[in-house]
């Protein structure tokens, strides 16, 4: 179960040369600046841009092999593509747009049914009404449900958050959670948002220039310090992480991850519910004591790996690990000199903020 | 109104509607094309589908008088092909006209396509329809009140002509003779109450078009 892409492609100031081997299930963000050839990328999967030479097989099924003169158009690929801006058929009821793409979908290919579509996108009250009585969340929810419905074997979603304000990020994104829990199609997500990439990503493909910096698990990508891609205020790890204990006198939960844990604000999950945790690299000191009469209330004790130079001159990142979870470290170079840090060296990571995501 | 007059309106009508359809047909691939396109050829072709509209119409008609004459290539070739001689006859005021009133219903097409854009196309193709499916459920649908304006351009600016008409057709009762020829004959005659009958009905027709083009509500479902 693999996505295998090899592309090529030069246009007068750009160019892609990507070779891509994702994981056939979960979700994979293609993450960059703008420009970086992420939605390029995308649309070339989609076989919307041709490229000179490209090659892709997606879990099994060749789409695309100029080597051997073979070019599934668009149409003819099982693919689901979320357009940014929805691209809804505006002369046609939100019904009417999901079932275009329906009932051009043989009945015996048909896995997703339009009530569980529907259903999960919550869009039952919107059926009779025109994208132009939408809300710019209702559109996107409209769009998801619409490609759904072609029951894709892979799903292209090129920044479906961006046109939305914060306030209907936070509307759909636990739609897109819901998406990525319930059913198995493989799901490649272009943004450029780390907090949507640490909220829905399993796997993460960095691209810069046209190229692919880093490509792997999650977790150990963001904690990677060689990226020249700098995060600046986002830089930070994410932890896979379960729910273990409650302590209602303080509203606080036990989350344990590798033979450590943290305690974090009770957001109401139960016991034994898988989440994720989010350090920021700017949220870690380092001490080389416990440190009594703190009112910090995470630290985890660790072995340091390595030290860089982040982009400003007064400022390092520390990568240290935890048994084997790596936490990435901000802290001046002034600190770094003041502790004499070297790599080998066990010291403490005193955490002020921990973010439970999903 | 005399019986020649009653013809010559039957016979524009005719000629108006036999024309527009046809140029609905043809114009909407060249549309499309131009709408489109990133060919070099683009400026020429659409240079060329314009010329009709700012060309003197006798120059037009003369030209196509030659062309389609029993020594131009165009005459030529329909001779060869058995279909005879087009000057003259009504089939050669459709040709006519289709050539006169081909940017009146080149253009507004060609707008309503570009306006469109590739992203519904895009949106379809992923929506698993093929191209000329996406064309007939998602650009026609889009681009319907284009369609309108181009039939109500080409049909008016076809009921009005006059200049081609009578280099390519003449002036031949009941076979060629149009609404404006026939009040150019009326007038000709002094005959102005028969050539008010007409001319007014003419000037209704044409404010009743445009006022109609301008009520028709614009780049939307109604």
């Amino acid at each position: 179960m693999t996505i295998r892409g090899i592309f090529q492609l030069s246009w007068p100031g750009f160019a892609l040369a990507v070779d891509l081997d994702l994981p056939g299930t979960g979700v994979t963000a293609l993450f960059g600046h703008s420009g970086s050839g992420k939605t390029t990328c995308l649309r070339v999967i989609a076989g919307l841009e041709r490229v000179a030479s490209g090659y892709l097989e997606v879990n099994g099924e060749v789409w695309q092999d100029d080597a051997r003169g073979l070019f599934l158009p668009t149409h003819r690929r099982a693919l689901g593509y979320v357009f940014q801006d929805a691209a809804l058929f505006p002369h046609l009821t939100v019904s009417e747009n999901l079932n275009y793409g329906l009932r051009r979908v043989p009945a015996a290919q048909r896995r997703v049914s339009p009530e569980a579509a529907i259903d999960l996108m919550g869009i039952g009250a919107l059926l009779d009404r025109f994208p132009d009585r939408l809300s710019g969340g209702e559109k996107s929810r409209v769009a998801m449900a619409r490609a759904l419905l072609t029951s894709p074997r892979l799903l292209l979603m090129d920044e479906p958050l961006a046109a939305l304000d914060h306030e209907r990020k936070q509307e759909i994104l636990p739609y897109l959670e819901k998406l990525h829990d319930e059913l198995e199609i493989p799901v490649l997500y272009v943004s450029h948002s780390p907090d949507e990439v640490a909220r829905l990503a399993d796997h993460l493909v960095v691209l810069q220039d046209g190229k692919v910096l880093a490509s792997g698990p999650l977790g150990k990508t963001l904690a990677r310090l060689d990226l020249p891609i700098r995060l600046g205020e986002d830089t930070g790890v994410i932890i896979d992480a379960v729910v273990a204990e409650r302590d209602a006198q303080w509203h606080l939960i036990r989350v344990d991850f590798d033979r450590s844990h943290l305690w974090v604000r009770d957001n109401g999950l139960p016991i034994g519910h898988r989440v994720r945790v989010r350090i920021l690299a700017r949220d870690i000191s380092l001490a080389l004591d416990k440190g009594k009469d703190t009112s910090i209330v995470n630290a985890l004790q660790g072995q340091v790996q390595a030290i860089v130079d982040e982009a400003h001159p007064a400022l390092a990142l520390v990568r240290l690990h935890v048994g084997n979870t790596p936490l990435i470290s901000r802290l001046t170079k002034r600190s770094a000199a003041l502790l004499d840090l070297r790599p080998g060296m066990t010291l403490w990571a005193q955490i002020k903020a921990v973010a439970l995501i999903g | 109104m005399q019986s020649a007059d009653i013809d010559a309106i039957g016979l524009t009508l005719e000629l108006a509607t036999l024309t527009t359809f046809s140029l609905l047909i043809l114009g909407t691939p060249i549309a499309w094309w131009l709408a489109r396109t990133s060919s070099p050829l683009k400026g020429m072709i659409g240079a060329v589908v314009t010329l009709p509209l700012i060309l003197p119409p006798t120059v037009l008609g003369f030209y196509l008088l030659v062309l389609l004459g029993p020594q131009g290539p165009l005459g030529i070739l329909t001779q060869k092909l058995g279909i005879g001689l087009l000057p003259f006859t009504f089939p050669g005021l459709v040709v006519a006209s289709m050539v006169y009133s081909l940017p009146f219903v080149v253009q507004p097409l060609q707008q309503a396509f570009a306006a469109i854009g590739p992203r519904p196309l895009e949106a379809a193709a992923t929506l698993r329809a093929s191209p000329l499916d996406a064309f007939f459920t998602v650009v026609l649908p889009l681009a319907r009140p284009g369609f309108i304006t181009a039939a109500i351009l080409g049909f008016a600016h076809t009921i009005g002509e006059f200049g081609v008409v009578l280099m390519i057709g003449g002036n031949i009762p009941g076979k060629t003779q149009v609404l404006s020829m026939a009040i150019y004959n009326h007038v000709e005659a002094m005959e102005y109450a028969n050539a008010h009958w007409l001319a007014g009905g003419m000037l209704a027709f044409s404010f009743i078009v445009l006022l109609l083009l301008n009520l028709y509500p614009r780049g939307g479902r109604a």
